[in-house]
């Protein structure tokens, strides 16, 4: 019998799957395809303390391998999330991750108050986006303000934090050391890497915020070197994500240290990827005799 | 509800210049698709990724029928499907047009926006009178197709090559077109005046829109477009909010 639990900060998810923030909204949007009770944990769109209208369009481009976004996080809203969201995810048995971004550090503690109250299982500070002129990436990118912005939410937060990590930094286990320390029970990674997409004919960017994210099969080998040398210099679990498509893909990042992964762009591509990858990877257990994963984790 | 299924090639046939007709047999994405919905069409070449948005032209029985124009790479490999082919399809994705009770319908259409109209037709032919505004840069496709509804069909081309010469709300207006709704699709600057010339006159408009997109099931938030909200806006999502929408709700730029 193979086991695929998997703890975080005290929270036992069925199984190491989860999605990645902004690509599965807010489960609702897939559940024609996936059947959620088969997910570890669904982790929605950032939510901020008042409602978002992102950026102009075009957000979107695809590129060699993956796609480029500058949505710059539109959503309705903590309260619309915590009314109309919370409700219809609670109808399955899956744990929610809410991802939580804001502008300012009082900005991300009132999310976060806001949701103390709130039926979430874990917190993911998102301090990484690259599409946002304030808050953001910008946080995400100096140990200072990664200090004190996890040590401020980790005050104000009742549920577990994770923090979700920015690619777009020299060292990255120099900012996982950082937010281990200020507190984060977690870390997920990599957000989206910083890209261009130039449309020659009309010379000028394709998307309206010129720069964006890219994310995608195209930058999976850069997150699982980041997991593999974070997993290393820190103590605290990690939940890898990247470009992953596949179990084997799933696989490649438990065994560079992740303790869960994240499907992100592979649900655009593929609807059904996470479940996909959920099969894929009790399938290469019971193929490979590994009963649970802890046999295999972090053994690169 | 929206699924994806795989579906068999049963013909693809280039109809105009970059101009295909494809048709799928698609049984349960034909069951539930509606006029004005559209398909997310995977290349599945390894390489484009991102599904393509293209306008459900028709369904007839099993099969779907995507009339798409050769705009980029994955349209590009859609128009060398052949018969017998596998293609994945997530759909029916989007609102479709509403079909209200009226006595006699408008259908505009412009370019690559014809297709979406057919269906359209089709449905509002059974519940009243039907006028079809149809333009195209230069020659035509799908005029039969309306013609074979029974349906009354005005063309106007910018090059005069077919019908009238010019824009396809130009020859409405010259025609002082009447009809109770008007439903429509073409390029956004088409739109834009096709919105005044409805609300100008008093009739409902009905427009479907386009932007880049990524998932189709209003997960990505790619594909925003900007509607009246009180005094500003709010970015509302093309694929899952439209890509039909009232023109007095959007805010044209």
């Amino acid at each position: 019998m193979i086991d695929t639990r998997v703890k975080i900060a005290g929270i036992e998810f069925k199984n190491p799957v989860t999605t990645a923030s902004g690509t599965f909204g807010s489960g609702r949007e897939f559940s024609d395809f996936v059947d959620l009770n088969r997910l570890g944990a669904v982790t929605v769109k950032g939510v901020a303390a008042k409602p978002w209208q992102g950026n102009d369009a075009p957000r979107i481009a695809e590129v060699y391998g993956g796609m480029l976004n500058s949505v710059g996080l539109q959503n309705p809203g903590v309260e619309y999330f915590i009314r109309e969201d919370i409700p219809f995810l609670r109808q399955f048995d899956t744990k929610i991750i809410v991802n939580v971004c804001g502008h300012t550090l009082d900005e991300y503690t009132e999310c976060v108050r806001m949701l103390r109250e709130a039926d979430v299982d874990m917190l993911e500070l998102n301090i990484s986006c690259p599409n946002v002129k304030e808050g953001g990436m910008a946080f995400g990118t100096d140990c200072k303000m990664i200090e004190k912005v996890v040590s401020e939410v980790k005050k104000a937060a009742k549920q577990p934090l994770i923090v979700k990590m920015t690619p777009n930094v020299t060292d990255i286990t120099e900012t996982s050391k950082a937010a281990e320390a200020a507190g984060a029970d977690a870390l997920s990674m990599i957000n989206t890497l910083t890209g261009m997409k130039i449309d020659i004919y009309k010379r000028k960017p394709v998307l309206a915020n010129k720069i964006g994210g890219v994310s995608g099969p195209a930058v999976k080998p850069v997150a699982v070197r980041m997991v593999w040398q974070s997993a290393k210099a820190v103590k605290i679990p990690i939940i890898g994500m990247g470009g992953i498509m596949s179990a084997e893909d799933a696989i490649e990042f438990i065994m560079a240290g992740a303790a869960m992964v994240s499907a992100g762009t592979a649900n655009f591509i593929n609807p059904t990827a996470t479940t996909d990858i959920i099969s894929g990877i009790e399938e290469f257990m019971e193929k490979g005799g590994i009963k649970d994963l802890s046999e295999i984790r972090g053994i690169v | 509800m929206k699924i994806v299924e795989k579906g068999i090639v049963v013909k693809n046939e280039r109809i105009a210049e970059g101009i295909y007709d494809l048709r799928i047999k698609l049984p349960k994405i034909a069951s539930l698709a509606c006029c004005g919905q559209f398909a997310e069409v995977y290349p599945d070449n390894g390489v484009n990724l991102l599904a393509r948005p293209i306008s459900i032209c028709e369904t007839r029985g099993d099969i779907i029928r995507l009339v798409f124009q050769v705009a980029g790479k994955g349209t590009k490999i859609f128009s060398g499907l052949k018969e017998g082919d596998t293609v994945r399809v997530l759909g029916p994705c989007g609102n479709g047009y509403p079909l209200v009770k009226a006595e006699k319908y408008i259908l505009a259409g412009g370019g690559i926006g014809v297709p979406p109209l057919l269906e359209t037709a089709k449905k509002l032919k059974a519940m009243g009178e039907v006028e079809v505004f149809l333009g195209f840069r230069s020659g035509s496709f799908l005029v039969e197709d309306f013609e074979a509804l029974g349906v009354n069909v005005n063309i106007a081309t910018d090059d005069g090559s077919v019908g009238f010469k010019g824009n396809v709300v130009g020859f409405m207006e010259s025609l002082d077109a009447k009809g109770d709704v008007i439903y429509s699709c073409g390029p956004k600057i088409m739109l834009k005046y096709l919105a005044k010339f409805g609300e100008g006159r008093g009739i409902t408009t009905y427009v479907s829109m386009e932007e880049r997109m990524a998932c189709g099931t209003g997960a990505c938030v790619g594909c925003a477009i900007k509607i009246k909200s009180g005094d500003g806006y709010e970015n509302k999502k093309v694929c899952k909010d439209g890509p039909v929408f009232d023109s007095r709700e959007v805010i044209w730029e």
